[in-house]
């Protein structure tokens, strides 16, 4: 009982705010939305029992993707009027985008209808019992079975962040602005770089 | 007990990247460390050389190879693949601190990006599981995306590295789809599995993922039709990536298709020959046919280099041990003829110091450097196959090769093709000996320039017969290791 009401919560919530991140005005208030539906897509999944799966899309979609969104759409300046200028002529394409995915939608969910895919059962009690969470058992493969390719991974990540700074770094001769000297930060000291003051009542301070 | 036998057979792998590792902090530390770093680098190519080359002695295969549960193998093919890969690595970076000396000097990051190509080459060729496959593809092709745009201020080369990364990003994009599809439809994601669920028909899911799979590999080693990028990048990358890209990834990416083609995919033989047979003839012929309009000496080169990776997947389209043996016997000289022509025109400056890479700029070069002009002649009739060098030993091991394995028509083809490809190579030497001096090409060479094109010059000579036995032997053990499965 208390798992449908649940259910129809978050779901609901899912669909307005996904409704209203397409009608908000302000860019601002849709990435805002945006997060809403987000944090209720995260509740959904740990109703499945997907904890792992809420978990990610709470950190990294919330905490990294929505936030950096919210940066570029306060940093760019986007003309939403100017946007929607085209609406009327990019109608057609619209409805007939739409009307593919209405289409690979009735043909997804009639061939899971006629048994010609196995996904399980929607109340979820075919789904494989693990005496494990999720997050464990993905644990145990990536650092386990997978341990070889996990750590390559991490060093193509390095490599990528290598190669971005080798091609865009260009280092500041001393004096110019902007030269970073790491030696002089690390040496400096909170005595030198802070000041106590006591600013009388009524007086303000003088920098 | 099992990650430690693990740990074991992957120690090459282990010394390439704590060295990489500890080399970018050395760089981050001590300015202007390029010269040290790159010697640094070159000593641990060196070093999993030296751990490589026991596998390869003795011959190693089966199950023993097998490391990480089957997602890694280090058996006798992957080891003579490596062993190309790390020398051909540990060469480029000998020849690289000249040349970026004209523009300050050289940056640490060149041998460690090197260093990590390295690796990512060596993952590839040991890879026994698509997983495998894809990671060491990428970490390779990263590397090489940076390396192909490393000198900044040159616009040529940052197109280079623009076009090599959109590129190559589809072709990955592409083979990322077959091994999926290739997944879906066997329900693994290892060779072994792959191919024991292929032994029966095959499906029209697994037959788009092998078409998807050997397109995106054939990107990688730039057969035609998926060679488009190769002259441009060749001639846009520095000459130094240029003769990296030239020879070991193209050796890495080749060992790859050959492991997947007659591992994952060995039971449908029927099934990538005819893809194999096609992409082997049409390099074969564009590449002999475009390369003769060309008036740049590397573009020209990328050309040849289109033109052998098509003799080379002949050795591949014969699918028998002989095949693979002649196959890797062709990667090694092509390696060798590469290395040579590359460093050659490394070495080709004027008076001014810069690079000289226009085939009018070596005319007569005959009378004013004969030494270098010798070499490059040699290169060119290697790679043209003529009998007394050693390049002709490689085409007549491969077609000998289609021969026995009932491919006359193919291998007829090729010879009747390899004939084109004559034409410019020997039309290079003519502009060297016979035309007039145009004078351009002065000054003078470093020493390690000079000493590649002398070992390979030597290989490459009648000289290099000495080494069929060695050569064809080590090839044969790692084929045999190659096809144990079967």
């Amino acid at each position: 009982m208390i798992q449908t009401l649940a259910f129809y919560l978050f779901a609901f919530l899912v669909l307005a705010s996904g409704v209203f991140t397409i009608l908000a005005r302000n860019p601002v208030h849709s990435v805002l939305w945006l997060i809403l539906a987000f944090f209720n897509a995260a509740g959904l999944m740990i109703l499945v029992g997907a904890e792992f799966i809420a978990a990610l899309l709470v950190i990294v979609y919330v905490g990294a993707v929505a936030v950096l969104f919210l940066f570029v759409v306060m940093m760019l300046d986007i003309d939403f009027a100017e946007l929607r200028a085209g609406f009327v002529k990019n109608f057609p394409l619209g409805i007939a985008i739409a009307l593919v995915l209405l289409a690979e939608l009735i043909l997804g969910i009639g061939a899971y209808r006629a048994g010609a895919l196995e996904l399980g059962v929607p109340d979820g009690s075919a789904a494989p019992l693990m005496d494990r969470s999720n997050l464990e058992n993905l644990g145990t493969v990536l650092y386990g079975k997978y341990l070889f390719l996990f750590e390559a991974a991490g060093i193509i990540l390095l490599v990528a962040m290598v190669g971005a700074i080798a091609l865009t770094h260009r280092g500041r001769p001393e004096g110019a602005r902007g030269h970073q000297d790491i030696g002089k930060q690390v040496r400096r000291r909170p005595g030198e770089a802070t000041e106590m003051k006591k600013p009388e009542i009524g007086k303000g301070v003088e920098l | 007990m099992q990650l430690q036998s693990s740990l074991a057979l992957i120690a090459p792998e282990i010394v390439l990247s704590l060295a990489g590792l500890a080399l970018l902090l050395i760089a981050a530390w001590s300015r202007n460390a390029g010269r040290l770093v790159t010697i640094l680098a070159a000593v641990a190519l060196g070093g999993a050389s030296v751990l490589v080359a026991p596998a390869l002695c003795s011959g190693a295969m089966g199950p023993d190879t097998l490391a990480f549960e089957g997602q890694f193998a280090a058996d006798a093919f992957a080891s003579f693949a490596k062993i190309l890969i790390f020398v051909s690595a540990i060469a480029c970076l000998m020849v690289a601190p000249r040349f970026f000396d004209r523009d300050g000097a050289i940056r640490a990051e060149y041998p460690v990006l090197m260093l990590f190509a390295a690796l990512g080459m060596a993952i590839m060729v040991s890879a026994t599981d698509f997983m495998t496959l894809y990671i060491g593809l990428e970490l390779n092709s990263l590397a090489a995306y940076v390396l192909a745009s490393f000198m900044r201020s040159d616009d040529r080369s940052a197109e280079a590295g623009l076009k090599y990364f959109v590129l190559g990003a589809l072709a990955s994009g592409i083979l990322l789809y077959g091994i999926s599809l290739v997944y879906g439809f066997t329900g693994t994601t290892s060779f072994e599995g792959a191919r024991a669920a292929m032994s029966g028909e095959l499906s029209m899911g697994m037959l788009f993922g092998l078409i998807f799979v050997l397109a995106g590999l054939a990107f990688k080693i730039a057969a035609v039709p998926f060679h488009m990028w190769t002259p441009d990048v060749y001639e846009g990358a520095p000459t130094p990536v240029t003769t990296f890209f030239a020879t070991a990834p193209k050796v890495a990416a080749v060992a790859l298709t050959a492991r997947v083609a007659l591992d994952a995919f060995g039971m449908q033989m029927d099934a990538w020959r005819q893809i194999v047979i096609f992409a082997a003839l049409a390099s074969i012929v564009v590449g002999a046919l475009g390369a003769i309009g060309q008036s740049n000496l590397k573009r020209l080169l990328a050309y040849s280099s289109i033109n052998n990776v098509g003799f080379i997947l002949i050795g591949l389209a014969a699918g028998t041990a002989a095949g693979v043996s002649a196959m890797l016997v062709y990667l090694a000289i092509y390696v060798a003829m590469s290395l040579g022509s590359f460093v050659a025109v490394l070495m080709l400056r004027n008076a001014q110091g810069e690079q000289v890479e226009g085939l009018a700029d070596i005319a007569g070069l005959s009378s004013t450097r004969p030494l270098l002009a010798l070499c490059l002649a040699v290169m060119m009739f290697s790679l043209a196959g003529i009998p007394p060098l050693f390049g002709f030993w490689g085409k007549f091991v491969v077609f000998w090769a289609a021969v026995e394995a009932d491919l006359v028509a193919l291998a007829a083809i090729g010879i009747a093709a390899s004939v084109i490809g004559a034409f410019y190579y020997i039309k290079v030497v003519k502009v060297m000996y016979f035309d007039e001096p145009a004078g351009v090409v002065t000054g003078r060479s470093d020493w390690a320039h000079w000493l590649i094109l002398g070992v390979t010059t030597a290989a490459m000579s009648p000289l290099g017969y000495l080494l069929t036995r060695v050569l064809g032997d080590l090839a044969d053990r790692a084929a045999e290791a190659l096809l144990f499965v079967a």
